[in-house]
């Protein structure tokens, strides 16, 4: 059966062929679709975990028990899954374990462009690169052989264009597979130094081994057009190569990357007058290449950075430019981001400006990064997840010792970051007595990356029935003494509970808490706590209007402002009523839709 | 030969499923066929967009500028933005509707003018009053459908079933809905 399927789509299904048992991930775009689509396979247990780290440990665990396991994660999560890694790399198997890293070469939707290739080289353990959907599901598939075979956990490097493009894969059939027998032992899996000084041999004969695959692998392979030119490529750069040259040029074709084969790659280049390694970001072929071969072009001609594009190809190799319609600038102006209506991190930020002179705000990785734009500007800083915390410890200290500044730091996370690290960094706080303002916005599930259950929501991925972690309870369970729960929507609350937390000395912790306007699955019991929730829109009455646009600030993309007639009005069709631009206006001139006048 | 597809408009207007449509009927009718299309970030109230390939044989899932035979555009100030994908002697299809963004909504810039008229000295533009008449069929979102079938018109391919993939694409009670919208596009 043939079908079309995104990368993402195709790689899951690969996973139910393999006769996975046991997958587990962390959200992160572009990754996020792969354990969403493992989910309605019955056959695999499929499990938000809530870091990666985490993740790739259930994992390892699984895979020490026996059964064929796959951890999923976003380049950067490989950033945190990489203590264990590095020492799983180290004990090899029992069952077959993969680790799919999806890394974003272009950065569409991150905040760094790692090439995590590097990071099967550093760790030493195999690692596959698929161009197309049809790949993604058969050498995940081939994957399971490999790790199994040579005793190590397999890297699957994806790239955002494998994962999100749609390609037609003719679909197989799943190998059942029973987890295999586990026997305690003492000198593969317990990582002292004593078992880790053997086992760091048996991982260069693992190399060996590997080396020798890697040039025999079907996944490496020549196209000939009987060209004097050869381009070596891998992943998505094959795809747009042959795009952008076609049958002009002979390809070899690298799909099993780590160890790189050493013997082809010198051949095909002694067969051709120039060599070009095509690949995005780091020069991770062509080093390696560049070490046998003298004829090889490459990043000395493409850029480091972005797509490899076949315009890009083209520029490069052809001196080719594409010229298409001329784009005018000032017929379109610029459509960021924004929160949606109803979002509830609104009425948190828009009383959180007005105190914008006295505090330094770091900020974390989730939609209320999008408060680092018009007309909030919130954030002076955002790294990583979890980081938000940690980061205004150290600044708040620094800040601390000089005496002509008195801003306070107020760090903010949401509730899916903060059970993936942010615990960590809340406790460094609260036992180093450190006295941050640290707010969890609670939004009931992970927003970003389109609506994933977390340990907090209630729910998990195979099964409407969670336990769920208590916010307010691991707080106090830390030892932060001053921890406040507020409705982010009534702007009294808002802002009293900032100017309270401003006045405290210790370690703070605010709560906002009301659920995503996006959230679709609700347990009954949330029904008695967020009342009335959405149920009447709020409207303009348009005499009362004076044109202030102090509604605005809010930045509610429902609300419009009528620069003819110096009005604001409310879109009915998005508005949901929060209420946050009614408690903003000065002239009592939005009210809830029915009000009686 | 191979050909290129555009749709852009703004985050929740229904490229996607108007995608998903296209991609099923060219499927249908035996063409090789690849789609993209970015996820995340851009999805809240950002712009977006999905690139659609078909023909004997594709490799690159993504078009470049300067490349795309036909934009399809659900928005007026998207289309602005997105032109230059647009082969010289390519086809834009605009539906004749504009949404805010967050720097004009505030009254700080003005959303700009004349788009269709520019644009219409540059390309061969064909308008739609897309939003408004999926408003009068009833239901502003199958403005996307009313769209396609306005795509449809320009392909002038007549190996594809767009009702069938429409049939296999939609939820089974807004079927009618949407093929009532295409018929609307389709005879513009």
């Amino acid at each position: 059966m043939k079908k079309i399927m995104t990368g993402n789509e195709a790689v899951a299904r690969g996973a139910y062929e393999a006769g996975v048992h046991f997958a587990s991930a962390y959200p992160g775009t572009p990754s996020t679709e792969i354990l969403e689509n493992i989910g309605p396979y019955k056959e695999i247990i499929a499990e938000w975990a809530p870091n990666e780290k985490v993740a790739l440990e259930a994992v390892i665990g699984a895979s020490i028990a026996g059964g064929r396991s796959l951890a999923v994660m976003k380049h950067v999560g490989v950033n945190v899954a990489a203590d264990p890694l590095f020492t799983f790399a180290y004990t090899g198997v029992t069952g077959g374990s993969v680790l799919i890293s999806a890394d974003e070469p272009g950065m569409h939707s991150s905040q760094n462009e790692q090439d995590n290739r590097n990071y099967a080289k550093f760790a030493k353990i195999p690692m596959m690169e698929p161009s197309n959907s049809q790949e993604s599901k058969d050498m995940l598939v081939d994957a399971y052989n490999i790790s199994e075979e040579f005793d190590s956990i397999v890297m699957f490097r994806m790239t955002t264009r494998v994962c999100h493009s749609k390609s037609i894969v003719e679909l197989g059939e799943r190998i059942e597979v029973s987890p295999r027998k586990y026997e305690k032992n003492f000198g593969k899996y317990v990582a002292v130094p004593a078992i880790g000084r053997k086992l760091r041999h048996t991982v260069e004969d693992r190399l060996n081994k590997l080396k020798k695959y890697s040039e025999t692998s079907k996944w490496n392979y020549t196209v000939s057009n009987n060209s004097k030119i050869g381009i070596i490529t891998s992943g998505m750069s094959y795809e747009f190569t042959w795009e952008a040259l076609g049958e002009t040029v002979d390809y070899l074709k690298l799909g099993f990357t780590n160890p790189l084969p050493k013997d082809l790659i010198v051949d095909f280049c002694g067969k051709h007058e120039t060599v070009y390694v095509i690949e995005e970001n780091d020069p991770y072929i062509e080093d390696f290449a560049k070490k046998y071969c003298n004829n090889i072009i490459g990043k000395d001609l493409f850029p480091y950075t972005g797509e490899m594009t076949p315009d890009v190809i083209k520029r490069c190799v052809l001196s080719e430019n594409v010229e298409g319609i001329e784009t005018n600038p000032d017929l379109f102006v610029g459509r960021p981001p924004t929160f949606c209506s109803g979002c509830p991190h609104r009425g948190f930020f828009y009383e959180l400006g007005k105190k914008r002179k006295e505090i330094i705000v770091a900020g974390d990785i989730g939609c209320y990064s999008l408060a680092v734009g018009e007309p909030y500007d919130m954030m002076d800083w955002l790294i990583c997840m979890g980081a938000s915390y940690s980061t205004a410890h150290g600044a708040q200290r620094i800040i601390d010792l000089k005496e002509d500044d008195n801003r306070r730091l107020v760090a903010v996370m949401g509730d899916s970051t903060f059970f993936h690290t942010g615990i960590n960094s809340l406790l460094n706080t609260v036992y180093n007595g450190g006295n941050t303002i640290n707010v969890i916005l609670d939004n009931r599930i992970t927003g970003m990356t389109g609506q994933q259950d977390n340990p907090g929501s209630g729910f998990k991925l195979q099964d409407d029935s969670a336990s769920i972690g208590d916010i307010e309870s691991i707080c106090k369970a830390l030892g932060v003494k001053h921890v406040r729960k507020i409705n982010p929507n009534d702007l009294n609350e808002v802002k009293n509970t900032i100017d309270w937390a401003m006045e405290l000395t210790e370690t703070s912790v605010i709560i906002t808490d009301w659920p995503c306007v996006l959230k679709k699955k609700y347990k009954e019991s949330d029904f008695n706590i967020y009342e009335d929730m959405w149920k009447t829109k709020d409207i303009v009455i348009a005499d009362k209007c004076t044109g202030c646009k102090i509604c605005l600030k809010s930045g509610c993309p429902s609300l419009v402002f009528d620069a003819e007639n110096k009005k604001v009005s409310i879109d009915s069709n998005t508005c949901v009523g929060c209420d946050v631009c009614l408690q903003i206006c000065p002239f009592d001139a939005i009210v809830k839709e029915g009000f009686d006048e | 030969m191979n050909k290129n597809i555009k749709l852009v408009g703004v985050g929740g207007q229904g490229t996607i499923l108007a995608a998903k449509v296209l991609c099923s009927a060219l499927i249908d009718a035996g063409y090789d066929v690849k789609m993209s299309e970015i996820h995340g970030m851009s999805q809240r109230g950002g712009s977006v967009s999905s690139e659609i390939r078909f023909g004997d044989k594709i490799y690159s899932p993504v078009i470049e500028k300067g490349l795309a035979d036909i934009l399809v555009s659900f928005e007026q100030m998207e289309a602005a933005r997105q032109v230059g994908y647009l082969k010289k002697d390519g086809v834009l299809i605009i539906n004749n509707h504009k949404i805010n963004s967050m720097v004009t909504l505030n009254g700080k810039i003005k959303y700009p003018e004349k788009i269709i008229e520019t644009l219409s000295k540059q390309v061969k533009t064909i308008v739609i009053d897309g939003t408004k008449e999926a408003i009068e069929l009833g239901n502003s979102k199958v403005m996307n459908i009313i769209m396609l079938g306005a795509l449809a018109k320009a392909m002038k391919l007549d190996n594809l079933d767009f009702k069938k993939a429409i049939k296999e694409n939609v939820k089974p009670k807004f079927i009618e809905l949407n093929l009532l919208a295409y018929n609307q596009g389709l005879n513009k």
